[in-house]
C-alpha cells in the first residue's frame, strides 16, 4: 500500500528532534472502539481524507487489529482540524507530535 | 415488524421503508439524543463567546457516553485537551444537534417510505452513529457483544435495548452501503 503523508506509528526519533525542529509533524490517530462499524470507518476515511477504498480499508483494519492507526500527518493546526472532523463523524481520534 | 434497511433506487434516491412503530421509536430516541447533546445554555454566559463557539466552562464530561461523543483531542496532555475542548465542544454539540433535528424533521414529514437526499443522508448517518455510541456505552457493548445478544432469551430485561441497538446498527450499515456503493463484505486486507 502507498503511504503518502502517513507516518508509521512505530517510527522512533531522538527526543532532540522536538527541540531542534519546531516543524516536527503532528499526527492524527484514530483509536479502535467496539461500536463503530468497519464499513462506516472506511467510508469516513474515503469521504473526509479522499483516500482510495484500498487505503481506507487498510487503515480501518489497522485501527481494528492494532487498536489504533495514524490516519494523517501535518501541522498541529491541520491535525486539530482532522481530529475535530473525526469527532464530528463520531470516531475516537487524538492528535500528538509524531515522535 | 418487518425490518427494512436503506437502499438506493435506480433513480439514485436513498429510500427506507418503515412503519409507524419504527418511526415513533426512532423519533423518541433522536429526541432524547437532542436533549443529551444540547450545550448548556447558561443565560449568564458570555454571548460573544457563545456566538463564536467558545465555551469557557467546557470540561471533560463525567458521563461515559458523553465522554465518548466528545472525547479528549489530546491523549496525554490534559491542559491542551481542556483548551481544545473550550474552543470546539460547543460547535461539535451544535453540529450533532443540527443533524438530529434534520432527522426529526424528516421523520415528521415522512410516510412509510422515507426518501433522503445525499445531504440529509449525512445527517442520518451522523445521528445513527451518535445513537449507537450512546446506547453502546450504556449497554457496555464490546467486540463480542453480538454473540452474547444472540444467546439472550427474549424475556431478558436487556433484550429490548440490545434489539434497538442491533436495529440501529442495521440501519447505519445499510445506509453506509447505499451511500458508498460497497456491495460486498468488507474483507480484512490482512487476512
Amino acid at each position: 500500500m502507498t503511504s503518502v503523508g502517513i507516518a508509521p506509528v512505530e517510527l522512533e526519533r531522538p527526543e532532540a528532534d522536538v527541540v531542534t525542529a519546531p516543524d516536527t509533524p503532528w499526527v492524527t490517530i484514530v483509536w479502535n472502539d467496539p461500536v463503530n462499524l468497519m464499513s462506516y470507518v472506511t467510508y469516513v476515511f474515503m469521504t473526509y481524507f479522499g483516500y482510495t477504498q484500498e487505503k481506507a480499508q487498510k487503515l480501518m483494519s489497522d485501527v481494528h487489529n492494532e487498536g489504533r492507526a495514524v490516519v494523517s500527518a501535518g501541522s498541529r493546526e491541520e491535525m486539530e482540524r482532522d481530529v475535530t472532523a473525526m469527532h464530528t463523524y463520531g470516531l475516537w481520534a487524538t492528535l500528538q507530535k509524531d515522535d | 415488524m418487518a425490518v427494512h434497511g436503506f437502499r438506493r433506487t435506480f433513480g439514485g434516491r436513498l429510500v427506507l421503508r418503515t412503519d409507524d412503530v419504527e418511526r415513533g421509536l426512532l423519533a423518541d430516541l433522536v429526541t432524547q439524543l437532542t436533549e443529551f447533546v444540547a450545550p448548556d445554555d447558561d443565560p449568564h454566559a458570555d454571548p460573544l463567546a457563545r456566538m463564536v463557539g467558545i465555551d469557557p466552562d467546557a470540561e471533560r464530561p463525567d458521563d461515559p457516553a458523553l465522554a465518548r461523543l466528545f472525547p479528549d483531542a489530546y491523549a496525554d496532555d490534559d491542559e491542551a485537551a481542556s483548551e481544545f475542548r473550550r474552543f470546539t465542544e460547543r460547535s461539535l454539540r451544535e453540529g450533532k444537534l443540527a443533524h438530529a433535528r434534520t432527522v426529526l424533521d424528516g421523520l415528521a414529514r415522512a410516510g412509510d417510505k422515507i426518501t433522503l437526499s445525499d445531504g440529509e443522508a449525512q445527517a442520518w448517518l451522523g445521528t445513527l452513529n451518535d445513537l449507537r455510541l450512546t446506547l453502546g456505552s450504556r449497554l457496555d457493548i464490546q467486540e463480542d457483544s453480538h454473540e452474547l445478544f444472540a444467546a439472550l432469551p427474549q424475556d431478558d430485561p436487556a433484550f429490548g435495548a440490545f434489539w434497538v441497538y442491533d436495529w440501529l446498527t442495521y440501519l447505519q450499515e445499510t445506509l453506509v452501503r447505499a451511500l458508498s456503493g460497497f456491495d460486498v463484505e468488507l474483507v480484512d486486507p490482512d487476512d
